[in-house]
């Protein structure tokens, strides 16, 4: 399971353009990592289409942190 | 996603320029436009707004060749005759234009449109997403002495009523009157005006409508093909509405949705 860490990482320093070592499960995309409001809705679309699942709204609206986005795929993906 | 398929190269876009405005990252409808056109031989001059649309779409412009790209906001007068000012002097005159924006809140986007449409809502949304196209028109036509071919994207959810999409289909009602008002008015300078009404397609103005996904699930099994809309169909279509092999269209409002809009009630018994 420590893959699904592993594949949104690379997601979120492909997406944000950020040092890898900074995307720890703690960051937070807005302070820590820089992200926008724009770069928060194009993350959970990338997230969805790399593990084919599908991300509610307001589940959206609660993923503040990488540890938080990971938490929920893991509980979506079999 | 748009980097995923091969468009069909050739040239009938060859010698044309024009302007698209509301490409917002490489899942915008107007981005498969774009690199349909490019595919096809057209120069174009690429429009956004702000830093944060700024540093998304400069590195898409950059990956088909192009690099002319001008800030422009819509709802600012100033800001528009800068914009079109700086496409006259690169080039003097343009031969299509593609406009994919539109903007509700929110807050507008869910529930009940009696319940939640503001005045202040309302007009964001009518001026975004309809005065805009109308002022763009305008804005072309002008430079646009030997005719050419303008369109600009609705959704199904103008004709009927579609969850959560609320004031933005009685916006995107009021783009399609609008379409075939500005094909009235500038046919007879050999200008074509046309809408696309495209299926629902995994772009930010999706995510922007709550539960926008299960539009795009929905529109999928119910329509004819049983499949999504694909971005080679919508930018196919733009092609041909752009191009000189549409000649004739006017006032259109063309349907991309895998068939979709004729359903009346779906199959009984299936999946």
């Amino acid at each position: 399971m420590s893959d699904v860490f592993e594949r949104v990482k690379k997601i979120v320093v492909e997406n944000l353009d950020v040092e890898a070592d900074k995307v720890t499960e703690s960051a937070s995309f807005i302070d820590d990592l820089g992200a926008d409001s724009l770069d928060l809705v194009e993350l959970v679309m990338a997230f969805e289409e790399e593990f084919n699942i599908e991300i509610p709204d307001d589940v959206q609206e609660n993923i503040r942190t990488v540890g938080d986005a990971v938490t929920h795929i893991k509980a979506h993906v079999s | 996603m748009a980097d995923d398929w091969n468009m069909p190269e050739g040239n009938l876009m060859k010698g044309k320029r024009g302007i698209v405005m509301g490409v917002a990252n490489q899942n915008s409808i107007a981005w498969g436009i774009s690199k349909q056109l490019a595919a096809q031989g057209a120069e174009i001059a690429f429009t956004y707004q702000g830093e944060s649309l700024e540093r998304r779409v400069r590195p898409l412009v950059e990956s088909i060749g192009m690099d002319t790209m001008i800030p422009a906001d819509v709802t600012d007068d100033a800001s528009m005759d800068a914009a079109f000012a700086q496409v006259k002097e690169k080039w003097g005159k343009i031969d299509f234009l593609v406009h994919s924006i539109a903007f509700a809140g929110k807050d507008e986007l869910q529930g009940s449109m009696v319940a939640n449409t503001t005045r202040e809502g309302f007009r964001r949304a009518m001026d975004i997403s309809v005065y805009s196209f109308i002022d763009c028109a305008r804005r072309a036509s002008e430079i646009m002495p030997d005719g050419g071919s303008i369109i600009c994207m609705t959704y199904l959810g103008a004709e009927r009523v579609v969850p959560s999409y609320n004031v933005m289909g009685v916006a995107k009602a009021a783009l399609e009157a609008s379409t075939r008002y500005a094909a009235r008015d500038l046919g007879p300078q050999g200008i074509r005006v046309n809408a696309i009404s495209a299926g629902a397609m995994r772009t930010l103005s999706l995510a922007g409508i709550m539960g926008g996904k299960s539009l795009m699930g929905t529109g999928r099994d119910m329509s004819l093909l049983k499949e999504d809309t694909r971005m080679e169909g919508v930018a196919g279509a733009a092609l041909y509405l752009l191009s000189d092999i549409g000649h004739s269209v006017a006032g259109e409002v063309l349907h991309v949705d895998a068939g979709f809009h004729v359903v009346g009630v779906p199959e009984m018994g299936e999946d």
